[in-house]
């Protein structure tokens, strides 16, 4: 078994017996990265001389491995998160030759674990689309098959994972960008509750649903990356000051009579048969692990895509008005039709004589959506659902026609506009390609979900590519 | 909201990217007026949901007023604040003339 097939708690125990050092870890990774990334484009940037003096370092302090639970461990950054002094590009244009002064807090954290940034990884532009054919910077392809898209916005990362070129992988989800790309390529994608992880020095998208998480090829993983990241911060004053459990620790444990709820709109017209057929498989092995499963239901559902298409463009148009090319990056000419379009979007619906019907209207839905799930969290602990409608499309599949696209995030919205945490996780594949199902629990009870995900991973293995 | 007969115009289309400070072609107005009406017409069906007595959702993690004391903090220094702008004048930004000579 090649080191980069294992999982940071394998590369954790295998550093701590010194079966292998953090440079030979590296230097494996790197490999991966030289012979894939040229056919993928996983990454945008690579931090090889950095990442190579950083595990020199690491294998002198090996000692304090348990200490810095992160010590000598490739991670992988979506290029989304301000790195001090490594270029950070969004994948815009705009920011080309952006290179930041400080480090975004969640790499903060990360890097004093002991973690090693191995690259920046591509991403559509400003997080902006659901295939991450949306890059200033080439399109990135799926490792399962590169004539298919890896999903997006966090396309680099899941690709990197599914390719073994990291250990773990940052990403950041405001209407599924964790979650979709996750189930496309075959890993585990954690998107945590609202305010779990801060925000500080996220290149801003929709401030009201950008979410920090993180990928990973088994729960373990998420849950120590969740535990390192997670916690109040002084620099974003919507993170939460609530206590961080020990993720790691309860993970065994079991929930009595556990209720998971399908909500019924998410199993109805437009999903695609295959996928269904591999969720029930899925929701099979849950109920013969003890789960009880109740159909439920969400009644507005329906709504979620186009209060979701409101609010978020008009956060991006907002948060994107700052991009003038005086300070930093370049001016405006250099966003991509993408990014113009959401702009134009949310200034439209922002401007004089549409608020009211448009964003406080849609503000408005957001609060029944949000009502909607208080009220089945009282009959079920957690709610199964598929991640995506259809399994991976083709590249250039739905180029031409936005309103398709954002049709991607059907399933994946609503959990960002309730601010819950979401998980999803890998069921099997279908037609070769990798397909995942989704968890989504009450906010902050990121705890269950990684337990019965946990459960779940005894008998589903992650998929792997051949 | 608007409906199918009064989706937006190349006039409103050229309005609201001079809102947004874009510069757009006119292939791009174009293209605009369909794509946006499309995804505007798609937007109509939140028309249906009954919303007079409900309050609106901002944000969803229930803090409220987060304040911080106010005291000066160590900041980024000069160098590193003016690291990522080609121009600058006696430590200063250098930008662009907002306001006419007269």
């Amino acid at each position: 078994m090649g080191l980069t097939e294992l999982s940071i708690s394998q590369i954790k125990e295998g550093l701590k017996e010194k079966k292998f050092s953090s440079l030979e870890v590296v230097k494996a990774s790197l490999g991966k990265i030289e012979k894939t990334n040229p056919k993928i484009n996983a990454l945008l940037t690579i931090c090889e001389k950095e990442a190579l003096e950083q595990a020199v370092k690491a294998d002198q302090e090996i000692e304090a491995i348990d200490k810095k639970p992160l010590l000598g461990i490739p991670i992988a950054v979506k290029d989304i998160f301000c790195t001090k002094g490594i270029r950070t590009t969004a994948a815009s244009k705009v920011l080309e030759n952006y290179v930041p002064v400080y480090d975004a807090t969640a790499v903060k954290k990360l890097k004093e674990a002991g973690a090693i940034i191995i690259g920046k990884t591509n991403l559509d532009a400003w997080a902006h689309g659901s295939s991450g054919e949306n890059s200033d910077f080439g399109l990135t392809k799926n490792p399962w098959n590169e004539n298919y898209v890896p999903g997006g916005s966090s396309s680099g990362s899941a690709a990197a994972m599914a390719a073994q070129m990291a250990f773990g992988a940052l990403g950041t989800d405001t209407g599924g960008s964790i979650r979709q790309p996750a189930s496309f390529c075959g890993v585990l994608g954690l998107k945590p509750t609202y305010g779990r992880i801060s925000r500080y020095g996220v290149i801003a998208m929709a401030s009201s649903l950008d979410t920090v998480g993180c990928f990973g090829k088994e729960i373990a993983d998420l849950a120590l990356l969740l535990q390192i990241m997670a916690g109040r911060d002084k620099y974003d004053a919507t993170s939460l000051n609530q206590p961080v459990p020990n993720y790691q620790q309860n993970l065994n444990k079991k929930k009595e009579n556990l209720k998971i709820g399908l909500p019924k709109e998410y199993f109805s017209q437009g999903l695609d048969k295959k996928v269904e057929k591999k969720i029930k498989e899925a929701i099979n092995t849950l109920e013969k692990q003890g789960a009880e499963i109740f159909e439920v239901s969400l009644p507005h559902t329906s709504y979620a895509l186009a209060v979701y298409y409101i609010i978020q463009p008009s956060e991006v148009s907002s948060n994107l008005a700052r991009y003038d090319g005086l300070r930093y990056g370049f001016d405006r000419t250099f966003f991509n039709e993408e990014a113009k379009r959401r702009i134009m979007l949310g200034t439209y619906a922002l401007s004089a004589g549409y608020y009211e019907a448009y964003y406080l209207k849609a503000m408005k839905v957001r609060t029944l959506i949000k009502k909607d799930f208080d009220k089945v969290f009282k009959k079920v602990d957690l709610l199964l659902t598929p991640v995506s409608p259809t399994l991976p499309f083709k590249i250039g599949e739905k180029t031409t026609n936005p309103l398709e696209m954002y049709l991607s995030d059907i399933y994946t919205v609503t959990a960002n506009l309730a601010g819950i945490p979401a998980l999803s996780v890998p069921a099997g594949l279908v037609d070769k390609l990798p397909v995942g199902f989704q968890l989504l629990g009450p906010q902050l009870s990121e705890e269950l979900i990684f337990q019965v995900a946990h459960q779940f991973e005894q008998i589903t293995k992650l998929p792997k590519i051949n | 909201m608007t409906g199918k007969n009064s989706k937006l115009n190349e006039k409103e289309v050229k309005h609201v990217a001079k809102l947004a400070r874009l510069n757009l072609t006119s292939q791009e107005v174009k293209k605009f007026q369909e794509q946006l009406s499309e995804v505007l017409d798609y937007i109509e069906v939140l028309k249906e949901v009954k919303t007079e007595k409900v309050e609106p959702t901002s944000q969803v993690t229930s803090l409220e007023n987060v304040f911080r004391e106010d005291r000066s903090q160590p900041s980024l220094g000069q160098k590193e604040t003016l690291s990522g702008t080609k121009e600058t004048y006696k430590g200063f930004f250098k930008i662009k003339r907002i306001l006419d000579n007269d």
